[in-house]
């Protein structure tokens, strides 16, 4: 069992409160998933070749303490790359104008303990182990602002509790996807890419459909044609829900095994595993709300 | 007799429960409201007698679930098991109802007026379910006994290894189940459909609906079938 959120605001004035609204919908999913959270939250994108990674430090030694303004002292020294540096206990956000890949080679071979959660102009990520107001309270989510966000609370089943396993999971840039349910087929996926180059960080099943819908939008998919590859070729059970800079996307698979509910209103598009973690948003009592039937795509436009 | 009211965003759930299994059980009310459900779970399961509970907002999982003799009515939509094993009395959902409703009910009425997602009826043993809106699929799926009137569409294997529960649709069928077969409407089935639309309180004419009943033909194992059915 697992609890998903997602928020995406449809008022510009609501972008500053996103956080805010978000926080109870991860908390009220705290049964369906107590022992991580994660969230991807969306938001103005940077200029030009301006990129930005959410970096997490729980796996080092130093942890909460690590040295995050000594990191960016360290990629200036180094690959003469200015580095702005957003700390928040064992989570960091760099900011730099170069490729990330550059940054973030370094980062593996000079700090391999540090995991990176997201890349892009436009995604900020965060996910631990802990209940989802331990989460919340620790990256202070309810702070957040942007345009839309993607939220998970796990209740892990097909692999271990560690914070690299929690979701949301990325791949590429801008690119983040949250999961209920299991798949029957990941190894399989995993077979098929990774001759592709495409290089797995963890054995969860989640990033195997994360690391396939991302392959087929580099590969030139439109959103919608990647997730109808999605469902010929990923196999289980599942809730998919995803960010792009600029798109929410729902999917069910075709049994509707893991639940999903729909609240829209002319402020906000709404979704969540369980009303209970919608009933508290504003104008809710006259919102539009339904339950997305299987194997039909939701997206929604920021 | 005095009218109860309970509302769920400053009373627990279980002291809500607790009355209706005891207090409301020895004739201390026999109407009760409830205010702010939120999506919880498990309101007013188990109930055991003749008492009116009307849920106003959106219910969780299993409400109703369990009911014997009350009456629950949900003024919103219904989440996963609403009124799942039914013994007998009513539960009323005006909104849409999730997954595997009525699955196992005995007895009883449900009626869910707007759509009713997949496995809606699974394993019917006796309860009558009449849906003002469509069904998911494999909805009726291994139902034994009882009835169900669909006013809407039909997913995919409607009725798959349907035993003895008789189902009436209006709409259309996206597939029927193994062993599903289309029959004649009788005038009995006329009847039958026109009691539970009245029921109901949904306005349909008896005489659109199909029925689909089983073939019997898994009844009894075929080791001649090959498989293939």
């Amino acid at each position: 069992m697992c609890g998903i959120v997602g928020l995406l605001v449809k008022t510009p004035a609501l972008r500053e409160k996103l956080g805010e609204l978000m926080v109870p919908m991860l908390i009220g999913m705290t049964e369906r998933g107590p022992d991580s959270a994660g969230l991807a939250v969306f938001g103005n994108p940077l200029a030009g070749n301006e990129r930005k990674i959410s970096v997490y430090s729980g796996l080092t030694e130093d942890g909460a303490d690590f040295n995050w303004l000594g990191l960016g002292h360290a990629l200036k020294e180094h690959l003469g790359v200015q580095v702005s540096v957003e700390p928040k206990g064992n989570h960091a956000i760099l900011s730099f104008d170069v490729a990330p890949a550059i940054v973030k080679r370094w980062i593996a071979e000079h700090h391999p303990k540090l995991h990176i959660l997201s890349t892009g102009r436009s995604i900020d990520l965060y996910k631990d182990i802990g209940t989802p107001a331990e989460v919340a309270a620790r990256y202070g989510f309810a702070g957040l602002t942007g345009s839309h966000l993607v939220g998970h609370t796990r209740m892990a089943t097909e692999s271990a509790v560690t914070p690299d396993r929690a979701h949301p999971f990325t791949a590429g840039e801008d690119f983040c996807l949250v999961h209920n349910g299991s798949l029957s087929n990941p190894n399989g996926i995993r077979r098929m890419l990774e001759p592709r180059g495409i290089r797995f960080e963890t054995d969860n099943d989640t990033e195997a459909a994360c690391r396939f819908l991302e392959w087929r939008l580099r590969e030139g998919d439109d959103l919608e044609t990647a997730l109808q590859k999605g469902f010929e070729e990923l196999d289980g059970f599942f809730t998919f829900l995803m960010g792009t800079p600029d798109k929410l996307a729902l999917i069910r698979d075709p049994f509707a095994c893991k639940p999903a509910v729909v609240a829209e209103t002319d402020d906000y598009v709404a979704i969540a595993s369980e009303f209970r973690s919608l009933a508290h948003l504003p104008g809710i009592n006259h919102a539009n709300v339904f339950e997305p039937a299987p194997e039909e795509m939701y997206v929604w436009n920021a | 007799m005095e009218r109860l009211t309970f509302d769920l965003a400053t009373t627990p759930l279980r002291e809500l429960n607790t009355f209706l299994h005891n207090d409301a059980k020895a004739g201390k009310t026999s109407h009760v409201t409830v205010l702010n459900p939120d999506g919880a779970h498990n309101i007013a399961v188990g109930l055991d007698c003749p008492i009116a509970v009307d849920v106003v907002g959106h219910a969780g999982y299993y409400a109703g679930g369990m009911n014997k003799s009350a009456t629950v009515t949900i003024t919103g939509s219904a989440g996963t098991g609403v009124g799942e094993n039914m013994m007998s009395g009513k539960v009323h959902v005006k909104g849409f109802a999730s997954n595997g409703a009525g699955a196992s009910a005995h007895g009883g009425l449900l009626v869910i007026e707007g759509d009713a997602g997949l496995r809606c009826g699974i394993s019917l043993k006796g309860g009558d379910i009449v849906v003002g809106g469509s069904v998911g699929s494999f909805s009726a799926f291994m139902a034994q006994a009882g009835r169900m009137v669909i006013c809407g569409d039909a997913g995919d294997a409607l009725g798959d290894s349907l035993y003895e529960a008789v189902l009436y649709v209006k709409g259309s069928v996206k597939s029927l189940g193994a062993d599903a077969q289309y029959e004649p409407m009788s005038e009995a089935d006329i009847a039958a459909v026109a009691s539970l639309l009245d029921q109901a309180g949904l306005d349909h004419d008896p005489k659109s609906f199909k029925r689909i009943a089983s073939k019997r033909s898994l009844y009894h194992w075929n080791a001649d079938a090959n498989q293939e059915y």
